[in-house]
């Protein structure tokens, strides 16, 4: 792929395949203006998938929601481009996305994602024909071998409340190929082999498609470290930062599924769900009745993310600014930005709650009490801190292991774990995930004492 | 010999002792109960089958075929806790004698075996410093852990650490559940399961390609295998979705069935009082139902049944109730099933199976609670597996001491009752195993040699 300053040349790809497989970076010359947009584009897909899934979306309704996704951000005036901007969008990304592990894994869940639904879309023949092109080494299992396991396929087909049609077409694949469906117990599995009805080749080819895309992270890793970081670092180079420096993780500056909280229960909540960089901002807010900048915008995204609307927040922080400086200082120093934050849409990085990754890499200074207390707090007052949320000696233990090793994310996941004595697989990525989470799990645990 | 002398003395102080009452058969001889240190000396130096360990665990990579890996048993991690709970970690040896000396010297009380590396697991600090993540593991038995804890509220005979022959049987029904579907589903046959030392099984599955699955695929067996989605506070811990079961539950509900019906039921005496066959009423969502069970089961209550039959006859009048309910539509019938599924279904320890770098206690050693050796079972006769008669280190050491001195050949083992365990492990598990595995090696070997003459042609 050349990346030129301007004006491009018509390029035609000989084949246009209906769902292209990224094998390799095209030969295609790329306007710098266009490396940037298009990439944003298919973020804004990725991440609507991402959304769509941490909100439990099924897979019908996610199926709707990326092919929409994909018609809203990724079409083009000229025709002919569509392709190439599909193309060109996935390998920027590949750049902005292989620089960590974090983001590779989510790069890598989330196209394989789109894939997925995208392939769900394609007619008969092109599903056939990409399988064709991944040559995978599956064949369709003879009818003798069909016959010798039909009890078996007729049970998993009934199992689904489907019959089992007299023509059905089955591959037979190694069943380590196709974990998703094996975890599902949605397959016929024998001797090693599973039996793979037509309609489900879109996860096996899917499977394969990531396996090929996580290699080829990997490369792309060891070229951006090796070359290109170096190399572009006039040009590329910022643009592939600037695009990662962004929170990419879910959105969290509209509240979600818990939307509102009210004044009155937010002591109590903060208590039972805010993470400790929250609950430390909290109360220092409590006790001092002031917080510096950094504090306030923290904690105020936050509390925006988790629902609590413009017109509480306002009445929250005046209720504690006002001790200090009076209400109508208030009013004319610090009303406008609250107002603020909850007002853009656009600018995004400035108005969404910050990410773990954001409010690790902040610096506090003097005075200040913002940050991650994994990572700011000297290991006495984080100790004292894990106390007072009465976590256990040896979960404060493990966490300061963690902490040590620094591995502060990690460190929060066990906190969290520790105080709902639940496990929380997915690991703590943002405060507001934090939060989410653990509502979810007083709620599942309120529900079922019912 | 008091019981302080024994454990203030020394696995010599032992031979002397032996020596003195050499065929007196004097009640002398009598170990007494429990497990320390000094036991374990004598047990690590006379009955642990270090060779049978290393040899299982070098799958053929032996350095006797030029086609085999001769770091392979050096990249595996084995990790030690110690009599005062230190616990040592990336613990790795080269060779049989390595290992054995380590274990002689160290005597730990618990041996756990984890995955195979990228590297000498010993040395990753080094490999770490050049970069790149090279240390990584790269092979690992497929594992499940099924711990008697997990079934604490379908059991009432024990609860806890306790296990008796009652509850015993949710083990053999999880051996005979996950033991044919390793084989016949997923095409797997070298498979070991062991004794856990107190109130579990562990299963070992030792097939190359198990070896190498990716944690993905580990993941994925675990949930083929998970059906208990339940936690304490919901009163449905099974939940069958569909009316019509995939075959492999299907095949796994006739182990159930014969086993609900034939055992549990009256062992366990699963509706012998209100309280016991509430938690089964609530598990039908019709109230009508409930309520007819109930009124029944509450008005012969001073009737003449005797205990025994109580609880088959109550469970018939569900099945029957259940499975006669045509007027109320589908969903009721399942109730059946999924009533059998919560009180016998296996409840694995999702997260041992899912990760290849989980650790798990290596077999043959003692439980440090119960002084059980973790011995293999015979999962075709696994209903004849009784954890009470499992030998303990103390009788162990009992028998070496009534078997007096003997030729000090290795095979001390075969004259105490593990000896039957180790020949079991090696007719039925090891030698198989390596058969396969040697000729596993000889045909990528060969593989290997014919791909580099053809490719001298070019
Ligand atoms: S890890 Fe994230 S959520 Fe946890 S304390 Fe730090 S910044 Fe807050
Ligand atoms: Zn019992």
């Amino acid at each position: 792929m050349e990346i030129i300053r301007s004006q491009r040349k018509p390029v035609h790809i000989d084949v246009v395949p209906t769902l292209p497989l990224y094998r390799s970076a095209p030969p295609l010359e790329v306007r710098l203006e266009d490396f940037e947009l298009y990439a944003m584009d298919r973020l804004r897909v990725l991440k609507g998938i991402a959304d769509g899934l941490s909100r439990g979306k099924k897979s019908e309704e996610m199926k709707n929601l990326a092919d929409h996704l994909w018609k809203a951000n990724m079409r083009h005036l000229d025709a002919s481009e569509v392709v190439n901007k599909d193309i060109i969008s996935h390998f920027v990304l590949r750049l902005v996305y292989c620089r960590t592990e974090d983001l590779r894994k989510w790069f890598l869940s989330m196209e394989t994602n789109l894939f997925r639904y995208r392939l769900l879309f394609e007619k008969a023949e092109v599903q056939r024909a990409l399988m064709a092109e991944f040559d995978l080494p599956y064949r369709a299992a003879s009818n003798a071998e069909l016959e010798s396991v039909k009890e078996g396929l007729k049970q998993v087909a009934q199992s689904f409340g489907q019959p089992l049609a007299a023509d059905a077409i089955f591959y037979k694949v190694p069943f380590e190929e196709v974990p998703e469906l094996v975890a599902g117990r949605r397959v016929f599995i024998h001797k090693g082999y599973a039996y793979i009805a037509m309609n489900q080749v879109v996860s096996l080819v899917s499977t394969q498609f990531r396996s090929h895309l996580s290699k080829a992270l990997i490369l792309t890793n060891r070229k951006w470290t090796s070359t290109i970081r170096e190399q572009e670092k006039d040009r590329l180079t910022p643009i592939v930062e600037a695009l990662c420096s962004s929170y990419l993780g879910p959105d969290y500056s509209q509240p979600r599924e818990f939307a509102e909280i009210s004044i009155k229960d937010i002591d109590q909540i903060a208590k039972s769900s805010f993470p400790l960089c929250m609950r430390h901002l909290f109360e220092k807010l409590r006790e001092d009745h002031h917080l510096k900048h950094g504090g306030r915008m923290q904690l105020g995204l936050f509390l925006k993310g988790v629902g609590l609307k413009l017109e509480d927040a306002l009445a929250f922080w005046k209720a504690e600014f006002s001790q200090r400086v009076g209400s109508e200082r208030f009013d004319k120093e610090y009303a406008y930005s609250i107002r603020h934050n909850y007002g853009r849409e656009g600018k995004r990085t400035d108005y969404t709650p910050y990410s773990c990754q954001k409010i690790i890499t902040s610096a506090p200074g003097v005075g200040d009490h913002h940050g991650c207390p994994y990572r700011h707090f000297s290991e006495e007052n984080l100790r004292a801190a894990l106390g007072k949320m009465g976590i256990s000696n040896r979960a404060v233990e493990d966490v300061m292991d963690k902490v040590r090793n620094r591995h502060y994310q990690l460190a929060c996941t066990l906190t969290f774990e520790a105080v709902h004595g639940t496990s929380c697989d997915a690991g703590i990525n943002h405060p507001n995930q934090y939060f989410s989470d653990s509502q979810k799990v007083l709620q599942s645990k309120n529900q079922s004492t019912v | 010999m008091t019981k302080e002398e024994i454990e203030n003395g020394t696995a010599d102080m032992e031979i002397d002792q032996r020596e003195l009452m050499n065929g007196e058969r004097s009640e002398l001889n009598a170990v007494p109960d429990g497990f320390n240190a000094n036991y374990l000396k004598v047990y690590y130096g006379k009955l642990f089958p270090h060779a049978d360990i290393f040899k299982w665990m070098s799958y053929g990579n032996d350095g006797k075929h030029p086609g085999c890996d001769e770091s392979y048993f050096g990249r595996r991690e084995f990790s030690f806790t110690l009599d005062n709970d230190i616990y040592l970690r990336f613990q790795s040896f080269n060779s049989v004698s390595q290992l054995e000396n380590s274990i002689k010297e160290k005597c730990p009380f618990k041996i756990d075996i984890g995955p195979v590396y990228s590297v000498d697991p010993a040395k990753r600090h080094a490999y770490a410093q050049s970069g790149n993540n090279v240390f990584t593991p790269v092979e690992k038995e497929l594992v499940f852990d099924i711990d008697m804890t997990d079934y604490d509220d379908v059991r009432y005979c024990c609860s806890g650490a306790d296990v008796c022959l009652k509850c015993w049987t949710l083990m053999t029904i999880a051996i005979k559940v996950i033991d044919p579907a390793l084989r016949d589903d997923f095409g797997f046959n070298h498979i070991l399961w062991v004794y856990s030392g107190r109130r579990g099984v562990h299963c070992w599955v030792c097939d190359p390609k198990a070896r190498r699955l990716t944690n993905e695929q580990r993941s994925s067996i675990a949930e083929y295998f998970r059906v208990y989605k339940g936690n304490e506070n919901s009163q449905k811990k099974v939940s069958l979705t569909s009316s019509a079961l995939h075959p492999f539950l299907l095949r796994s509900y006739k182990v159930l069935e014969e086993f609900f019906e034939g055992n549990l039921l009256s062992n366990q005496s699963l509706f012998s009082t209100e309280e016991r066959y509430e938690k089964i009423l609530e598990m039908i969502p019709d109230e009508s139902i409930t309520s007819e069970l109930r009124g029944k089961w509450q008005d012969n209550k001073k009737s003449s049944i005797s205990k025994e039959n109580i609880n088959v006859d109550r469970w018939k009048h569900v099945k029957k109730i259940l499975k006669s309910g045509k007027q109320k539509g589908q969903g009721l019938g399942k109730c059946v099933e999924e009533i059998v599924f919560s009180f016998s279904y296996p409840r694995l320890d999702m997260e041992v199976s899912k990760h290849m770098n989980h650790l798990l206690k290596a077999p043959f050693c003692i439980h440090p609670k119960t002084g059980r050796v973790c011995v293999p079972i015979d999962p075709n006769h696994c209903e004849e597996f009784d954890p009470t008669a499992v030998p303990t280190l103390s009788k162990l050491l009992e028998e070496i001491n009534m078997g007096g001195l003997g030729t000090d050949d290795d095979a001390e083992w075969d004259r105490t009752s593990l000896g039957k365990s180790i020949r079991f492990f090696r007719s039925s598990f090891l030698q198989p195993l390596l058969k396969s595995c040697k000729e596993e090696i000889e045909n990528s070997y060969n593989a290997k040699l014919q791909h580099s003459k053809t490719s001298l042609t070019w």
